[in-house]
């Protein structure tokens, strides 16, 4: 990620706090947040002091169990929940002073959002579900049945259009759902777990169709999950929370690499390890007078992607970067040591 | 000890050994206080609220008036001219519709003046033509609902027409399409106050509980002295009357809206006003639409009770019918009304029901067929019925409307048919009627006047604690006691005797029949179907076929309160029974019970608050009927406040009298309501 451009949302020190008396002890204590005082108070803290940055085109996931505070946090940089204390930024501008005019126009014309259950209209079709962010926004009905159209194809729902949501399997519906939060083209994409009401052959559908959507959208995304597979398969970075707190924010091979703290560590355990590395991580110094094979491996690719060929090779494999330079080897011991061995040997590269 | 913490049934028991023996020992000579409360200041309640209602209209608030015809400045009150511009709209919203059907002058008149009527033949509103009316009930049908609708209210219109009841069921319609509106409109408007604004449904809560257990005669009362008497004061007290039911509709529907849909309507930028109505408003529409059949049902019972205060149409010749004993006219009139009910009913529910298609691609007039067809029907038929008069100018024009005395009648059959049964059927009645009332309902109502006041606060405030603790205990208790307070403890007891008996058959009859029907999914869909045809009939409509089989008396009121009454006992025993979770019914079959098992060890218990919640209804149904039963002559609260509809000072009486019939309402209700919670909080069900 290139920290030269401005991040599209940027969160500083974000606090949610519920309780009756949390904003008397707020200003108590002149806006600083002591989690003890209002613990005492019977508040309940459900975001604390979140600070990250999305960058544009980056899918964020938010990971966390229920009551982790994933899904509060997502409606903090929603704006759907008042936040307590810090500071939202979106493209720059302060989300939290905006009024309820400027709130409503970022919403029509930069955020779109995917709820777990759906949130369809039962009363509207397929199509007028679709249009309905159009319409509001002012479009006439003509031009907002054509762009609804379009995005039915886009979803590949064509033929469902004057469908009712009951008529709908689950995935059909959030189908809907993902296409109403695109139909205005935002630039922020927020899903909230849109897949956990899923049937797991359909959730798996979904991430690739999600996928597949972005690879052609490119959309800025926050996306929550409870999911920590999901998570690895569909994230760039992966934020895990707890608690409220956010224990580790990282790409997903160093989550599951070095797990910043125990609980952590708990999720990564199972995972297999060979679907997260890329090569990269693991690979050995290079050695120019070693005698090198003759095949080489990209730095980016995900090991599982590899390991025949490295595995079945006698001689180091050279890892390079795209211009070709070898950046480091790796050979059967180093794989084996990095899959198979309980301590982790291997220094994490970047 | 710990027993009988642990049961409640035997707690009850002993409480009711306790009343009995209260009841014994407090002897009405000496019981003094103790048998009837003696006369209190509180008796001038009645006369405060009168003076309290007459400061407020008479010299609350003087302001100057200038009159500008008699081109003087007038003293008035502020209450006066409010309530005299609020006549004023609705009775011409009323005429205008009237006229449009009808035909008149009173609209051309609101803008210029009887000399110009006078002076100019033409400037009048013509009457539609029925055939025009009809056409456009078919065309509306059909474009809202298809094939079956247009029949409906086609066939209707027809009937209507040929029965010779034109102009009296235009009059109502022109009644109910002001009411309905205007009420659905309240409804809807102050239910989403209340949704938005905690502090107002606070206030609005308990003033609804009372307002929707208050019985229909109470509104005419206070409305008779501030609006007068007329088809506006009689619309006034229907909008009060129909109003209550859709705000609770409309807030309960827009709770149960999900969180989700709301944040999603918020994320896909709708404002405040576009979140309500394009978000919330629609996807609460189940519930807002039981509410518009509510407020539909409610306002065409009123049609008919406020006839007593002038509204006319249908409800004033239904009355005129009932009280000469027309029974053959009074079932046509019914049906009329019954056939206005359901047309309305079935045309809301479509009409909030009805798709746009958007991808069709069709040409105007394909568009708007409907329109144009109807168009094209109301300039026929205007044409027609225009030269018709013109050709036979002395001649009554069929086109226009078909006058009562040609119309089609089947009013003899039906008067036979009463003739037979009354000579062949008069032996057997009577002794049913005399078994009756000499065996069962006079020793009951004796029974229940025995019961002294101290017993019977006793017994309200036991059977209050066993259900709800020391809270419910004090709120039903001071329900009761208001009633104790007033002259009148001896005529509640007789309305509870009234509805006891009611509740009692009318839950035997419905339980079982809903029971019955539960077993099977297609008799449960029939016997649904039933409950909601029957629900759409105006009460008063129920006291037409026992009038004509069993004469006037007391049994015939209690008759035709426990059918009515029977409808929803019926109908949320098989909805209560049909929501019985289907995996809890096969964790019973796999464990071995036989099907009365099942039905008593698994359904019933889980059915059980669903069911209480249908008693309750059946309840507040009986009061509701037993009052209006006063018509046909009782002697309970209903006779009274009947009486002080015709009082000059009735008002204060007719207020307390109703807060009394409310208040025996509202202590049941709150009993049934804290036990049925208990129940599902221990079933755990939400």
């Amino acid at each position: 990620m290139s920290t030269s451009t401005r991040p599209v949302i940027k969160c500083e020190s974000v606090y949610k706090i519920f309780g009756d008396n949390a904003a008397k002890i707020l200003e108590k204590s002149g806006g600083k947040v002591e989690t003890a005082a209002l613990l005492d108070a019977g508040c309940v803290i459900g975001v604390n002091n979140a600070s990250f940055e999305v960058h544009k085109g980056e899918i964020l996931v938010v990971m966390g169990l229920s009551g982790s505070g994933k899904s509060t946090l997502l409606r903090c940089i929603s704006r759907l929940i008042d936040t307590t204390a810090g500071a939202i930024f979106i493209d720059g501008e302060d989300l939290l002073a905006m009024n309820d005019r400027e709130l409503i126009d970022i919403r029509r014309n930069k955020m779109g959002m995917v709820f777990q259950n759906f949130a369809l209209l039962p009363h509207k079709t397929v199509l007028e579900n679709i249009a309905l962010p159009l319409q509001v926004k002012g479009m006439s009905t003509r031009d907002s049945m054509d762009r609804a159209i379009d995005m039915v194809s886009l979803v590949e729902l064509t033929g469902r259009e004057n469908d009712f949501p009951r008529q709908l399997s689950g995935g059909q519906q959030q189908r809907v759902g993902i296409a109403r939060s695109l139909a205005v083209e935002p630039d922020i994409w927020f899903l909230d777990e849109p897949f956990s009401a899923l049937d797991p052959l359909i959730r798996r559908e979904m991430q690739d169709e999600f996928l597949r959507l972005q690879s052609v959208l490119g959309k800025t995304i926050l996306f929550v999950t409870h999911d920590f597979d999901e998570a690895l398969r569909l994230a760039d970075r992966i934020a895990i929370m707890k608690d409220g707190v956010i224990e580790q924010i990282d790409t997903p091979a160093n989550i599951v690499f070095s797990p910043a703290t125990e609980y952590v560590a708990r999720f990564t355990r199972e995972v297999p390890r060979e679907r997260v590395l890329s090569c990269q991580t693991i690979m050995g110094k290079y050695d120019a007078s070693a005698e090198m094979s003759n095949i080489t491996v990209s730095a980016d690719a995900i090991i599982e992607t590899v390991a025949e060929p490295v595995l079945t090779e006698p001689k180091p494999v050279a890892v390079t970067d795209a211009e070709g330079r070898i950046l480091g080897v790796l050979d059967s011991r180093i794989m084996i040591d990095a899959l198979f061995s309980e301590t982790q040997s291997v220094a994490v590269t970047n | 000890m710990h027993y009988f913490r642990e049961h409640k049934w035997i707690q009850f028991a002993a409480l009711l050994a306790v009343f009995y023996a209260l009841v014994m020992a407090i002897d009405p000579a000496t019981g003094g206080n103790l048998w009837r409360l003696q006369e209190t200041p509180f008796w001038l309640l009645p006369d405060l609220i009168n003076d309290g209602l007459r400061f407020v209209i008479d010299d609350f608030w003087v302001v100057d008036v200038y009159d500008a015809e008699l081109d003087l400045t007038e003293e008035s009150t502020l209450m006066k001219e409010f309530t005299r511009t609020l006549s004023g709209a609705v009775l011409f919203s009323i005429n205008l519709i009237r006229e449009l059907l009808l035909g008149g002058v009173k609209t051309v008149v609101a803008f210029t003046s009887w000399d110009f009527i006078s002076a100019n033949e033409w400037a009048r509103i013509p009457a539609l033509p029925w055939p025009a009316v009809a056409a456009g009930a078919f065309l509306t049908g059909h474009y809202l609902g298809g094939r079956n609708l247009a029949l409906l209210a086609g066939a209707s219109t027809i009937y209507i027409a040929l029965f010779g009841q034109w102009t009296p069921a235009m009059q109502t319609l022109s009644f109910v399409l002001v009411t309905v509106p205007l009420s659905l409109f309240l409804g809807l408007a102050l239910g989403t106050i209340a949704y938005k604004n905690k502090t107002f449904e606070a206030i609005l809560a308990p003033l609804l509980n009372v307002a929707q257990s208050m019985p229909h005669f109470s509104y005419l009362i206070p409305v008779v002295v501030f609006f007068g008497i007329g088809d506006h004061a009689g619309a006034i007290s229907t909008v009060i009357f129909a109003t209550p039911p859709m705000i609770r509709l409309t807030i309960l529907g827009l709770k149960k809206v999900s969180p989700e849909v709301l944040e999603a309507g918020m994320m896909s930028g709708c404002n405040a006003r576009q979140l309500m109505f394009k978000v919330l408003i629609p996807s609460a529409r189940h519930d807002i639409l039981i509410g518009v059949n509510q407020v539909i049902m409610q306002c065409l019972a009123m049609a008919v009770i406020a006839s007593f205060i002038g509204a006319r149409g249908l409800g004033y010749e239904l009355l005129v019918a009932l009280n000469s004993l027309q029974i053959g006219r009074a079932l046509e009139l019914g049906v009329s009304i019954v056939l206005i009910a359901v047309v309305l009913d079935r045309l809301s529910l479509a009409w909030a029901h009805k798709q746009t298609d958007y991808l069709a691609d069709r040409p105007f007039h394909v568009r708007h067929r409907h329109s144009l067809c109807f168009l094209g029907i109301l300039i026929g038929t205007s044409v027609a019925a225009y030269l018709a008069s013109m050709v036979f100018p002395d001649k009554a024009n069929y086109l226009y409307f078909i006058h009562e005395s040609q119309g089609l009648s089947t009013e003899s059959f039906w008067d036979r048919i009463v003739d037979w049964l009354v000579t062949h059927t008069y032996d057997s009645v009577q002794s049913f009627n005399f078994f009756m009332t000499t065996s069962v309902l006079m020793p009951m109502k004796a029974a229940f006047l025995a019961m002294p006041v101290a017993a019977t606060l006793f017994l309200v405030a036991g059977t209050g604690y066993i259900v709800g603790g020391l809270r419910s205990a004090l709120i039903v208790t001071a329900f009761i006691a208001f009633i104790a307070l007033t002259p009148w403890w001896d005529r509640a007891l007789i309305t509870a005797y009234m509805t006891s008996f009611a509740v009692i058959i009318a839950v035997t009859i419905g339980c079982s029949v809903g029971i019955l029907c539960s077993r099977s999914p297609r008799a449960t869909k029939v016997i649904l179907l039933v409950c909601d045809t029957l629900q759409t009939f105006p009460s008063f409509v129920y006291l037409i076929p026992v009038i004509m089989l069993f004469g006037v008396s007391d049994l015939s009121v209690l008759i035709a309160v426990i059918v009515y009454a029977t409808i929803p006992a019926t109908r949320y025993t098989v909805e209560g029974l049909s929501n019985v979770p289907q995996t809890l019914q096969e964790a019973g079959s796999m464990s071995g019970v036989n099907l009365l098992q099942r039905l008593l060890k698994i359904e019933l218990p889980l059915a059980f608050p669903h069911i209480m919640l249908g008693i309750n209804q059946t309840v507040i149904f009986s009061l509701f009927m037993i009052i209006i039963g006063a018509f046909i002559g009782t002697d309970d609260l209903g006779q009274l406040i009947m009486q002080s509809l015709s009082q000059a000072n009735g008002m204060g009486q007719g207020i307390v009298l109703g807060l009394c019939v409310a208040f025996i309402g509202l202590a049941v209700d709150h009993l049934i309501h804290t036990w049925a919670e208990k129940r599902k909080e221990a079933l755990g069900i939400n």
